[in-house]
C-alpha cells in the first residue's frame, strides 16, 4: 500500500493563507456584508444603523430571507423556481379574502394559506419531478398563473385591513418580560444567549474535531470568526433592544434559518439534494429517490412563499393585486449572490441569507440617501454580475 | 535523431499536492513515446502543462518544442504549433455531424459561409487515413466509442498535427478497436507524426511504443528504449510501482457455496426504440463466494443487463425474476435493489458514479447515508472516519478527503466509486469494468478485494472486456452476444480463443 505520500506539500505553504484560498468564497461573502454596511453607516450619515432604521430593515427583508432559504433548496437541487413572487402575492391574496371578507379566524385562514402554499409548490414539482419539464417553464408558467388567479381573488382592488393579531406577526414585537426602561432586556439576553449558543457549539464541534485529528481551519480563524459573529450579534440585537426589541418575525427568521441549516448540512436528506443537484444520475444509482426530493424540496418552496405572503400582506396591513411582483427576481439573486451555483450541487443556506442581506441592506442604504430606484437597479444588477464573477473566477483559480 | 520536444524540470503543485516535481521528458522526432506510472502519478498533469491547459507561469520549467522555447498561454496555442491532445474525456458534440465535429472552430469557409462541399471531401480523406468506413454526414451519436476515438484523431490530422498526445485512448476500447488505434498510430509514425502515448495497458506499450518514460509520484523514475534492448512488461512494471510484482494476478482459492443470485428470463426493451431488445431471456446464478465473468464485446449488452438489474436502471418493458437465496426479491428500484444488497458499480465513473464537485468524504457515503447516520442526522466523526478508512485501505492518492473528486486523477477516481459500493455493504456486487484506467498495482489491489468479498461468501460478478482480467479473476465465465447469453464454461475451461470463437459463432456478422 501507498502511504499518503503527496501531503507533505501542504505543510510547507502556510496553513492560514491555504485555508484563505479555498474558502475565499464563505469569508469573502461575510467581508462584502460588513463592508457594504460600513459603507453606507457612513454615506448615510449613521442612519443604517439607528435602531428604528435597522428594526425597518429587518422587517422589510424577512419574506425576502424567508423565501430565499427555501429558493436555496431548490438551486442546490438543480432547479429554479420563478413562481414564487406570484405565489406569495396569491396567498396574501387568499389570507385577505378568508379573514377580511369571510371572517374566518386568522389562525385556521393562515395554516389553511401554508397549506395552499405547500399544495401549488407540490403540484409544480410534480410537473418537474415526476414529468421532467424543465423547472423554468412549469414556474414560468406558474407565475402567470398565480398572478391572474390573485387578480380574480381580490377582483383588482385591495383588501384589507387585517385583524390586530394576525398584523402581529409581522410588525409586532416580543414582549418584554423585564419590563426594561429604555432597553428590551429580553431581546438582549435572547441575543446574548443565542451568541453564546453560537460559541459553544462551535467550540464543541472543533473540539471534536480535534480529537480525530488536525482540525482545517487555523486556530486564530477560529477565534476570530466567533468573535466577530458573536460581537455582531449581540450588537445588533442590542441596537434593535434600544428601541421596541426584537420583532415576531426576526424570530420567525431565526428558527428557519437554524432549521433549514441543520437540515442541508446535518442530514441525510440535506446531503441526498447536494448530492442530486450535484449529479442526478449518480444520485439517482446511488439509491436516492430524486424525483421525490425534488418534489419535496418544491413542496417546502410553495409553503416558504406562502408564509412570506402571509408575512408581507401582515405588514401592508392589506393584500395588493401588486404584491410580489418582481420579487422572485430578489430572492434568485439572494441565493447567487450566496454563492450558490447555477448547476445546482453548491450552495448554504447562511449565504443565502448573507446575500438577501446585501441586497437589502443596499436597497435600504440607497433609499437613504435618497438615490433614485433608477440607479437602484443598474446598482444591484452590477453587483449580482461582480458577486457572480467573482465566483467563477475562484473557481478557476482553485482548478 | 533529433528531439521534437524536450520538457525540463516541470514542477506542478496544487493546493495540497505536489503533481509534477522537476520532471524531464525528451520525444525524438518520429516516434511513439510511451508513457506510463501509477494512478496519480503525474501523466494527465503532464501533458495538461504541454498542451497549454496549464498556462505558462502556472508550471515552473521549461517546454522546447522543435528547437525553440515555447510558452503556451492555452491550448489553441499549442494546437497552432501542431501539439494535439487527445483527452480521454472525448470532446464531441453528440449531435453533430462528423464532418461538423471535425472542422468546429475550424471550418472550411469563404467569409464566414461554410463551404459544405469542401467540408465532405476534406473529411472523406481524413477518414480514409485513420480508415473509419463511415458517411461525414454520420451524426458522432450514432457511432462506437471506437470509432468516435478515430473521428478525434482524424480531427486532430485536419490541423497539421506533428505531435499527438493520446491520454489512455483505449481504456473503453474492446481489443480489435484498440488494435485499429495503434495500427493508426504507427501508420502515422510512417508519416512522420510522433506521438505520445498515456496507458495502463501495458501490452499495447510494449507493441508499439519506441520508447517509454516511467513517472512515479510526480518524479520521473526512467526512460526504456526498446529499440536498444527487450523491454519486457515486467521491467515497466518494477519501476511503476518501485518493486516487481511476480503475479498480476492474487491467488484465489475458491470456497464455493449455495446458489445465492439468480436471474431468470430477464429481458429489457431499448429505452426509446422500444421494438429494440437488449436483453434477451437471460438466465444465470452466482453462487455464495463465487466470482462469475462476463466476457462479450462492446455493445453486447452486458452494461445494459447489469442495470436493468439494479433498480430497473436501464431499458423499458423489463420482465423476469430476481432471486436472493432462493427468495424472489423486487429490484424494482435502485433503493430496494441496494436494501436487498445488490449493488452495481459502474463503467462511467465521471456520468453515473461520481457527484464531481464534492469530496472523497461526500461520495463514499452516498450510496449508504444510513451508516453515517443517527436516524437522520449525519455523524460528522462517523463519516469522516469512514472516508479515512476507504481512503487508506483503497489507497486513494489525494491531498485528504477533503478532496473534491474532480480533482482526482482517473484511476483514483475509480477507486472512490468502489469505496462508495463497498461501504454499501453489497452481498451481490455487480461490477462493471471495474478497473478501467486503473494501473497495474492498483489492479492487483482491487482483484484482493474481490477476493476478499467473495470469500466472505458474497457474490461477485465482473463485466470486462479484458479477457485475461477475466480469465485471472473468475470462477465461472458467462460470453454475451447481441443481448443473449451464448455460453457459460469453468475458468479452468476457458480460453480467450475459445470464448472468441464463441462470440464469432454466434453472432455471424463479426461486430
Ligand atoms: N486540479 C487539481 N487540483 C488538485 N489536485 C490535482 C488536480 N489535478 C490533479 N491533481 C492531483 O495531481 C496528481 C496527478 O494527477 P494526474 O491526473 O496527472 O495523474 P495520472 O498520472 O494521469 O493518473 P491516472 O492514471 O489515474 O489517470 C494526483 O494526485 C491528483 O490528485
Ligand atoms: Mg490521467
Amino acid at each position: 500500500m501507498t502511504d499518503i505520500p503527496a501531503q507533505k506539500a501542504e505543510t510547507e505553504r502556510p496553513p492560514a493563507l491555504q485555508f484563505l484560498r479555498t474558502h475565499m468564497r464563505e469569508y469573502g461573502i461575510l467581508f462584502a456584508l460588513i463592508a457594504i454596511m460600513v459603507f453606507f453607516q457612513f454615506s448615510t450619515e449613521g442612519i443604517l444603523l439607528r435602531p428604528v432604521n435597522l428594526t425597518n430593515l429587518v422587517l422589510q427583508n424577512s419574506y425576502i430571507v424567508i423565501m430565499a432559504v427555501g429558493m436555496l433548496m431548490v438551486i442546490v437541487c438543480g432547479h429554479i423556481d420563478l413562481s414564487v413572487g406570484s405565489v406569495m402575492g396569491f396567498v396574501g391574496a387568499l389570507s385577505a379574502v378568508l379573514m377580511v371578507n369571510f371572517g374566518i379566524h386568522y389562525i385556521p385562514a393562515a395554516i389553511i394559506c401554508l397549506i395552499v402554499g405547500a399544495a401549488i409548490g407540490a403540484i409544480q414539482g410534480y410537473w418537474i419531478a415526476y414529468w421532467k419539464i424543465p423547472s423554468f417553464i412549469v414556474t414560468l408558467a406558474g407565475m402567470l398563473v398565480f398572478k391572474g388567479s390573485m387578480m380574480v381573488l381580490l377582483k383588482g382592488q385591495s383588501v384589507g385591513p387585517f385583524p390586530n393579531e394576525f398584523r402581529a406577526i409581522s410588525s409586532g414585537f416580543i414582549p418584554d418580560f423585564f419590563a426594561g426602561e429604555s432597553l428590551h432586556i429580553t431581546s438582549l439576553l435572547l441575543g446574548v444567549a443565542v451568541a453564546t449558543l453560537l460559541v459553544f457549539l462551535s467550540i464543541r464541534a472543533r473540539q471534536k474535531e480535534q480529537k480525530h485529528g488536525v482540525p482545517e481551519e487555523p486556530f486564530f480563524f477560529f477565534v476570530g470568526r466567533n468573535i466577530l459573529v458573536a460581537a455582531a450579534i449581540v450588537y445588533l440585537t442590542y441596537l434593535l433592544a434600544t428601541a421596541r426589541g426584537l420583532p415576531n418575525v426576526f424570530i420567525v427568521m431565526a428558527i428557519l434559518i437554524a432549521g433549514y441549516s441543520f437540515i442541508a448540512k446535518q442530514t441525510t436528506i440535506g446531503r441526498r439534494i447536494y448530492a442530486v443537484g450535484g449529479n442526478q444520475k449518480a444520485a439517482k444509482l446511488s439509491g436516492i429517490n430524486a424525483e421525490r426530493l425534488t418534489f419535496l424540496v418544491f413542496a417546502n418552496m410553495g409553503m416558504l412563499a406562502a408564509l412570506a405572503g402571509l408575512v408581507f400582506a401582515a405588514r401592508l396591513n392589506m393584500a395588493t393585486p401588486k404584491a410580489g411582483e418582481t420579487f422572485e427576481l430578489d430572492v434568485i439573486a439572494a441565493v447567487f449572490i450566496g454563492g450558490a451555483s447555477m448547476a445546482g450541487g453548491v450552495g448554504t443556506v447562511v449565504g443565502a441569507v448573507v446575500g438577501a442581506f446585501i441586497m437589502g441592506v443596499m436597497n435600504n442604504g440607497m433609499s437613504i440617501m435618497g438615490i433614485g430606484i433608477d440607479w437602484q437597479q443598474m446598482i444591484k444588477g452590477l453587483v449580482l454580475l461582480a458577486a457572480v464573477i467573482f465566483d467563477v473566477y475562484n473557481k478557476n483559480k482553485a482548478a | 535523431m533529433t528531439a521534437i520536444l524536450e520538457m525540463k524540470g516541470i514542477t506542478k503543485t496544487f493546493p495540497g499536492v505536489n503533481a509534477l516535481d522537476n520532471v524531464n521528458l525528451t520525444v525524438e522526432q518520429g516516434e511513439i513515446h510511451a508513457l506510463v506510472g501509477e494512478n496519480g502519478a503525474g501523466k494527465s498533469t503532464l501533458m495538461k502543462v504541454l498542451s497549454g491547459v496549464y498556462p505558462h507561469g502556472e508550471y515552473e520549467g521549461q517546454i522546447f518544442f522543435e528547437g525553440e522555447e515555447k510558452r503556451f498561454g492555452n491550448i489553441a496555442d499549442s494546437e497552432r504549433d501542431g501539439i494535439i491532445i487527445i483527452h480521454q474525456e472525448l470532446a464531441l458534440v453528440p449531435l453533430l455531424s462528423i464532418a461538423e465535429n471535425i472542422f468546429l472552430g475550424n471550418e472550411r469557409a469563404g467569409r464566414g459561409i461554410i463551404d459544405w462541399s469542401e467540408t465532405y471531401r476534406r473529411t472523406e480523406e481524413l477518414l480514409k487515413r485513420v480508415s473509419l468506413k463511415e458517411s461525414p454526414r454520420t451524426r458522432v451519436t450514432h457511432l462506437g466509442l471506437g470509432k468516435q476515438q478515430l473521428v478525434e484523431i482524424a480531427k486532430a490530422l485536419s490541423k497539421e498535427v506533428k505531435l499527438l498526445i493520446l491520454d489512455e485512448p483505449t481504456s473503453s476500447l474492446n481489443e480489435k478497436d484498440s488494435q485499429a488505434l495503434l495500427d493508426l498510430l504507427v501508420d502515422l509514425k510512417g508519416k512522420g507524426v510522433s506521438s505520445i502515448l498515456i496507458s495502463h495497458k501495458l501490452n499495447e506499450i510494449s507493441q508499439v511504443a519506441d520508447r517509454i518514460t516511467v513517472l512515479r509520484d510526480g518524479a520521473t523514475v526512467s526512460t526504456l528504449d526498446c529499440q536498444k534492448q527487450e523491454i519486457s512488461e515486467d521491467d515497466i512494471v518494477r519501476d511503476m510501482v518501485g518493486r516487481s510484482l511476480s503475479d498480476r494476478f492474487p491467488p484465489r482459492q475458491p470456497n464455493i457455496g449455495e446458489p445465492l443470485f439468480e436471474v431468470r428470463n430477464w429481458s429489457a426493451f431499448h429505452p426509446i426504440h422500444s421494438d429494440r431488445q437488449i436483453v434477451k431471456n437471460v438466465n444465470f446464478h452466482v453462487r455464495a463466494g463465487e466470482v462469475v465473468g462476463i466476457a462479450g464485446l462492446m455493445g453486447a449488452g452486458r452494461t445494459e443487463l447489469a442495470m436493468s438489474l439494479f433498480g430497473k436502471s436501464y431499458g423499458d418493458k423489463i420482465s423476469g425474476e430476481v432471486r436472493l437465496r432462493g427468495k424472489s426479491v423486487d429490484v424494482s428500484s435502485v433503493h430496494k435493489a441496494i436494501k436487498a444488497g445488490i449493488c452495481y458499480a459502474t463503467e462511467d465513473r465521471k456520468t453515473y458514479g461520481l457527484v464531481l464537485d464534492q469530496s472523497i468524504r461526500g461520495n463514499v457515503p452516498l450510496a449508504n447515508l444510513k451508516g453515517i447516520a443517527n436516524g437522520i442526522v449525519v455523524d460528522n466523526h462517523q463519516e469522516r472516519s469512514v472516508a479515512e478508512q476507504y481512503r487508506s485501505r483503497m489507497s486513494i492518492k489525494s491531498s485528504g478527503i477533503a478532496q473534491k473528486t474532480v480533482n482526482l486523477s482517473g484511476g483514483n477516481q475509480q477507486k472512490v466509486v468502489l469505496s462508495k459500493w463497498l461501504y454499501a455493504g453489497p452481498e451481490v456486487l455487480i461490477l462493471d469494468e471495474p478497473t478501467r484506467g486503473i494501473d497495474v498495482g492498483a489492479k492487483y489491489e482491487i482483484y484482493s478485494i474481490i477476493n476478499d468479498l467473495a470469500a466472505a461468501g458474497k457474490a461477485i460478478v465482473v463485466i470486462s472486456s479484458e479477457m485475461p482480467e477475466l480469465l485471472g479473476i473468475s470462477d465461472r465465465i458467462y460470453v454475451m452476444n447481441e443481448g443473449a447469453f451464448i455460453g457459460e464454461m469453468p475458468v479452468a475451461e476457458a480460453s480467450q480463443e475459445k470464448i472468441m470463437s464463441m462470440i464469432l459463432k454466434k453472432g455471424g456478422k463479426a461486430a
